[in-house]
C-alpha cells in the first residue's frame, strides 16, 4: 500500500531516490535541492515535482554518487528529474492537451507549427512578395493583429500553467508573499546559481570535470532573448507612441539591442546545442523526446532569420525571408507555454518556494 | 602503485609531481576504482584557528587525546602524532589537487570543528584525484589486481598482474602497497571471527580482498595488527552484501530500545551520543545470536533521527511487531513493559545527554530514556557492517615498510588501510581513516619517487 499519492513511474521513481539521497546527503553542497530535501520526511508528489523543478541538471550529482549504475541502487538524481521536470510542465500546461501533444513530441509539435504558419503567410500574403518595404509585403497592422493575439493567447496560457503549479505548490498568493522570497529566487535563477557546482568551479556538464561552459552559453542565451524583447518592446513604442515606422536605421536603439541580443541568441543556442550533443547520456533525460532542442532550434532560426532580414533589406528575397521569419517567431510565441520556454519560470517558482521555506524554517 | 584508492592516488601525484615515472594498478573495474574511498564523507584535520572548512581550533594534543580514548592506548605515538601534525596539510593539499569541501557549518553530525566534509563526498574527491593524475600523465591500469610479489631478500623486484590470457609481470624501482584491508574477504574474516562472519554485511567495496597483505607477510614484512581489529557498525540487515555504504545506517539506537533475537537488551542504547557509541555496535550485534539486534521505538521517536533507507517495520501493537521481525511475542512484551516501568521520569532532550535513565534494570539505560509506549511502534533489524579492518604491514614515519627482523625494505612503502593498524589498534575516530590515508599517500609518494630517482 502506497501512503503518498504518487501518479507517475517517475514519480515514484523520484520518491525512491529521494529516500536514498535523504540518507546519504553526500550532495547536499551542490545545490538548493539536497538542502530542500532534508527538510522533508516523505516525498508527496508535490514535493518531487517542487524538487526536480529546483535542479538545474548539472549533473554533479550523478557524477559524485557511490549509487549510481552499476550500483544496484541506481541512483540517477538529474536523469530521474529531467523525466519529471518534462512532465510537470505537461501537468500544469493550459490547455493540457497542447501540453501533452509537446511532452511527447516536441520536435514535432514545433516543425507543423512553424509550417502552418508559413503556409498561412504564404496563402494571405504570397501574392505582395515583391514588395520592398516591409508593410508592403504583409501590412503592419495584420502584422500587429495577428502577433498581438498569438502573443496574448500565448501569454494567457503561460500565465494559467504557472498559476497551476504555484497552487500544486502550496505556496500563498504572490500578494502575500513577502518581496525578499521573489526578489531571492529571481536573483538565483537569473545569476544561474546553481550550475556552479555548489564550489564555483562549475557544473559538470558536459562531462564529469567541471566546468562554465553551460553557464555562460545558457546566459548568452537568456540574455540575447532579453535583448531581442526589448528591441521588440521599445519598436513597439516607437510605432505608437512615436509614429517612427520600422526598419530603423542601424544606431537606433531597436536595432543595437536587436543585433547584440540576435547575435547572443545565435551563439547562444549553438553552444548548447553542441554541449547536449557532446555531453554524457547518463544524467539526461530518459526519453529525449526533443522538447528542448526544438527549442533551442527554434531560438536560434527566430535570431539567424531575424539578422539575415536585416541584412536582405531592400533584395527581392526579402519577401520570402520575411514570412519565413514571423513564422519562427510565431511558432516560438505560440509554443512559448508548451515548450522548453517555461522551465524558466518553472524553476523560478520553485526557487522562489525555496527561499519562502528557508525563512520560514528559520522562523519556526 | 598498487590500490587506486585515496592512499594510492595521493602517493601516485606526490611522486610525478617530484618527476618519477608512475604506474597505478588498480583492481577493480573503472567503475568500481577507488575502493572505499569513494564512499568517505570527510576528514579529521588537526588545525590551529579557523580554517576555511574548519571551525576554532583543533590542537594536536586534543587530538591525540581522543584517539588515545579510542584505541585505549594501541597505538605508535611516535606514528600517530607524526600523523596528527602531518593532517594540517591535507585539506589544502586536496584543495589544490582539486578537492572542493562544504562550508563549516553544513555538517550534519555536528561535527564542523574537528571535520572537513567533502563536497560532493568520497567520489568526487577521487574522481578529481583520477583527474589530476591524467593531467600528470599517471598510467592507470584498471582490472589490474596483483597477485604476486616478487623480492630479492629485501629488495622489490616485480609484481604479477592477473590478466587474461596470460598474466603480465611488472618490475618497477620501487613499490608503493595501497591496496586497503582484507574486510571483502569473507573467509579470512572467518578465520578471524569463526562462522558468524557468514552474516557480516561489508559496507564498501567487495574488492579489498587483502591480497597484497598476504603477499607482504609472506614477504617477510612486519605483522601489524589485531585480525579482529576493524570498524564495525550496526547497519540495516537488509543493506546489500557490499557497497551499502553510507545509506544503511540506522541512527535511532539511542531513542528506542535494541533486542536481540531472543527479545532481551544486551547494552545501554544511551551510553553516549550515537555518533561516539556507533563504532561499538556492530561488535555488540555480532556478539548475539544470529548476529541480529532489533531496535524498537515508538511513535514519539519517529521523525526524531536521520532518515534511514529502508521503511521500518510497523506494528500497532508489541505482540504483533515481534510476530513480524520473528521474535517471541511474550518475551518481547514482556521486556517492553519492565523497561517501561523503570524508566525514570525526566527532561528528555536529544541533543545533550539529558540523563533520563532507567532503575532497577540488569542492563541500565542511562540517557534518554523513555516508554515505549506510543503505537504505531517501528522496528528496524540490525546486522554488523564491516567498514574496515586495521591487520597490515608495519611502517616508519616515511611510510617506508618494516620486515619481520626490524629492517627496513629498500624500496617498499605503503599508505591507507594497509597500514592503518600501526595508528589505530582498536576503535575508530570518524574522519581518521582518510587522514591516515592521505598524510602517509604523501610521504609514500615523495619517498618512493626519491628512492626511485636515487
Ligand atoms: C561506507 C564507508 C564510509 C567511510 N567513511 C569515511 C569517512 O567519512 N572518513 C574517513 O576518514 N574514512 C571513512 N571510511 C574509511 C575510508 O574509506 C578508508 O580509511 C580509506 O578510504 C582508505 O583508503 P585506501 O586508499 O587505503 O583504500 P581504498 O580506498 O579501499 O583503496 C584500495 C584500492 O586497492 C584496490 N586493491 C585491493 N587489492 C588489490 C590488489 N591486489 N591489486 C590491485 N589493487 C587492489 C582496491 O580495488 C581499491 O580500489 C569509510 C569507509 C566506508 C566503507
Ligand atoms: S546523489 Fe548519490 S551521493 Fe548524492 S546524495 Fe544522492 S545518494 Fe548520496
Ligand atoms: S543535477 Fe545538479 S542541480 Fe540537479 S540535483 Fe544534482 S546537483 Fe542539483
Amino acid at each position: 500500500m502506497r501512503l503518498t499519492d504518487l501518479q507517475s513511474a517517475t514519480q515514484v521513481e523520484a520518491e525512491r531516490i529521494m529516500t536514498i539521497c535523504n540518507a546519504c546527503r553526500y550532495c547536499e553542497g551542490h545545490c538548493a535541492v539536497f538542502p530542500a530535501m532534508e527538510k522533508r520526511l516523505a516525498f508527496e508528489q508535490a514535493d518531487v515535482e517542487y524538487l526536480a523543478n529546483l535542479c538545474h541538471n548539472c549533473g554533479s550529482c550523478y557524477h559524485h554518487c557511490q549509487y549510481a549504475d552499476p550500483h544496484e541502487f541506481q541512483v540517477n538524481v538529474p536523469q530521474t528529474f529531467s523525466d519529471l521536470r518534462q512532465q510537470t510542465y505537461a501537468t500544469y500546461a493550459f490547455p493540457r492537451f497542447m501540453g501533452k501533444a509537446f511532452e511527447n513530441n516536441g520536435m514535432w509539435a514545433t516543425i507543423i507549427t512553424v509550417l502552418s504558419f508559413f503556409s498561412l503567410f504564404w496563402f494571405f500574403g504570397g501574392s505582395s512578395f515583391a514588395g520592398a518595404a516591409f508593410y508592403d509585403i504583409i501590412p503592419h497592422s495584420l502584422m500587429a493583429n495577428t502577433f498581438g493575439a498569438v502573443g496574448v493567447v500565448a501569454l494567457l496560457a503561460l500565465v494559467a500553467g504557472i498559476v497551476r503549479y504555484w497552487r500544486a505548490l502550496s505556496l500563498p498568493s504572490p500578494l502575500k508573499l513577502h518581496w525578499g522570497h521573489i526578489i531571492t529566487g529571481i536573483k538565483q535563477g537569473v545569476t544561474l546559481k546553481y550550475l556552479d557546482g555548489g564550489s564555483g568551479d562549475g557544473c559538470t556538464y558536459p562531462n564529469e570535470a567541471p566546468s562554465h561552459a553551460r553557464r555562460i552559453y545558457h546566459q548568452l542565451t537568456f540574455f540575447g532573448f532579453m535583448l531581442c524583447f526589448a528591441a521588440t518592446s521599445v519598436g513597439t513604442v516607437y510605432h505608437y507612441g512615436f509614429n517612427w515606422i520600422a526598419p530603423y536605421a542601424f544606431l537606433t536603439l531597436p536595432k543595437i539591442l536587436g543585433i547584440s541580443g540576435g547575435i547572443g541568441l545565435i551563439i547562444g543556442p549553438i553552444g548548447l546545442l553542441w554541449l547536449k550533443y557532446i555531453a554524457d547520456d547518463a544524467p539526461k533525460a530518459t526519453a529525449n523526446k526533443g522538447m528542448d532542442a526544438a527549442f533551442l532550434i527554434l531560438l536560434l532560426m527566430t535570431s539567424i532569420t531575424g539578422l539575415v532580414l536585416m541584412l536582405a533589406k531592400g533584395s527581392i528575397l526579402l519577401g520570402p525571408i520575411l514570412i519565413i521569419h514571423l513564422s519562427f517567431v510565431l511558432a516560438l510565441f505560440i509554443t512559448l507555454p508548451y515548450g522548453k520556454f517555461v522551465h524558466g519560470f518553472y524553476r523560478l517558482v520553485a526557487l522562489i518556494k525555496y527561499a519562502y521555506e528557508n525563512e520560514e524554517s528559520s522562523n519556526n | 602503485m598498487v590500490g587506486g584508492g585515496h592512499a594510492g592516488l595521493t602517493a601516485a601525484i606526490c611522486a610525478a609531481e617530484l618527476g618519477a615515472s608512475v604506474c597505478i594498478l588498480e583492481g577493480a573495474p573503472r567503475t568500481h576504482r577507488a575502493g572505499n574511498s569513494r564512499h568517505t564523507r570527510n576528514l579529521r584535520p588537526m588545525h590551529k584557528g579557523p580554517t576555511f572548512v574548519l571551525q576554532d581550533t583543533y590542537t594536536e594534543d586534543e587530538y591525540f587525546d581522543d584517539l588515545m580514548r579510542v584505541t585505549d592506548g594501541i597505538t605508535n605515538e611516535h606514528l600517530a602524532r607524526m600523523t596528527i601534525r602531518e593532517s594540517a596539510e591535507s585539506v589544502q593539499w586536496l584543495h589544490d589537487h582539486g578537492v572542493r569541501f562544504q562550508p563549516p557549518l553544513g555538517g550534519t553530525l555536528h561535527l564542523g570543528r574537528t571535520n572537513a566534509f567533502f563536497l560532493g563526498g568520497g567520489k568526487a574527491v577521487m574522481n578529481a584525484l583520477y583527474r589530476e593524475a591524467e593531467l600528470l600523465g599517471i598510467e592507470v591500469h584498471y582490472d589490474a589486481e596483483v597477485i604476486d610479489l616478487e623480492f630479492e631478500v629485501d629488495t622489490f623486484k616485480n609484481a604479477t598482474v592477473k590478466y587474461e590470457p596470460e598474466n603480465k609481470v611488472i618490475a618497477a624501482a620501487t613499490l608503493v602497497a595501497a591496496s586497503g584491508g582484507f574486510e571483502s574477504n569473507i573467509e579470512w574474516l572467518k578465520e578471524a571471527w569463526g562462522a558468524v562472519a557468514e552474516n557480516f554485511l561489508i559496507r564498501g567495496t567487495p574488492y579489498n580482498m587483502g591480497g597484497m597483505i598476504k603477499l607482504l607477510h609472506k614477504n617477510a614484512a612486519q605483522q601489524i595488527g589485531d585480525p579482529k581489529q576493524c570498524h564495525a557498525v550496526a547497519i540495516d540487515g537488509r543493506a546489500p552484501k557490499f557497497d551499502g555504504g553510507i545509506v544503511t545506517r540506522v541512527d535511532c539506537v539511542s531513542l528506542g530500545i535494541v533486542v536481540n533475537d531472543q527479545a532481551h537488551r544486551f547494552y545501554d542504547e544511551g551510553e553516549d551520543f550515537w555518533p561516539k557509541r556507533y563504532a561499538i555496535w556492530g561488535r555488540l550485534v555480532a556478539a548475539q545470536n544470529n548476529q541480529v539486534g532489533h531496535v524498537i521505538i515508538d511513535q514519539k521517536s519517529k521523525g526524531a533521527f536521520m532518515p534511514p533507507v529502508f521503511p521500518p517495520i510497523v506494528a500497532d501493537t508489541i505482540g504483533a511487531l515481534a510476530h513480524k521481525i520473528g521474535i517471541d511475542e511474550e518475551q518481547l512484551i514482556k521486556t517492553i513493559e519492565d523497561f517501561n516501568r523503570s524508566v525514570v521520569p525526566g527532561n528528555f532532550d536529544h541533543t545533550e545527554l539529558d540523563g533520563c535513565h532507567t532503575d532497577g534494570l540488569e542492563i541500565a539505560k542511562t540517557n534518554w530514556a523513555r516508554t515505549i509506549d506510543q503505537p504505531p511502534y517501528s522496528a528496524y533489524s540490525l546486522k554488523p557492517g564491516i567498514t574496515f579492518t586495521y591487520l597490515g604491514v608495519g611502517v616508519t614515519d616515511k611510510a617506508q615498510v618494516l620486515m619481520e627482523n626490524g629492517a627496513m625494505y629498500k624500496n617498499v612503502f605503503a599508505a591507507g588501510e594497509i597500514m592503518a593498524g600501526n595508528v589505530l589498534g582498536k576503535g575508530y575516530l570518524a574522519g581518521i581513516g582518510m587522514t591516515i590515508g592521505g598524510v602517509f599517500g604523501r610521504k609514500a609518494g615523495k619517498e618512493a619517487a626519491k628512492n626511485a630517482l636515487n
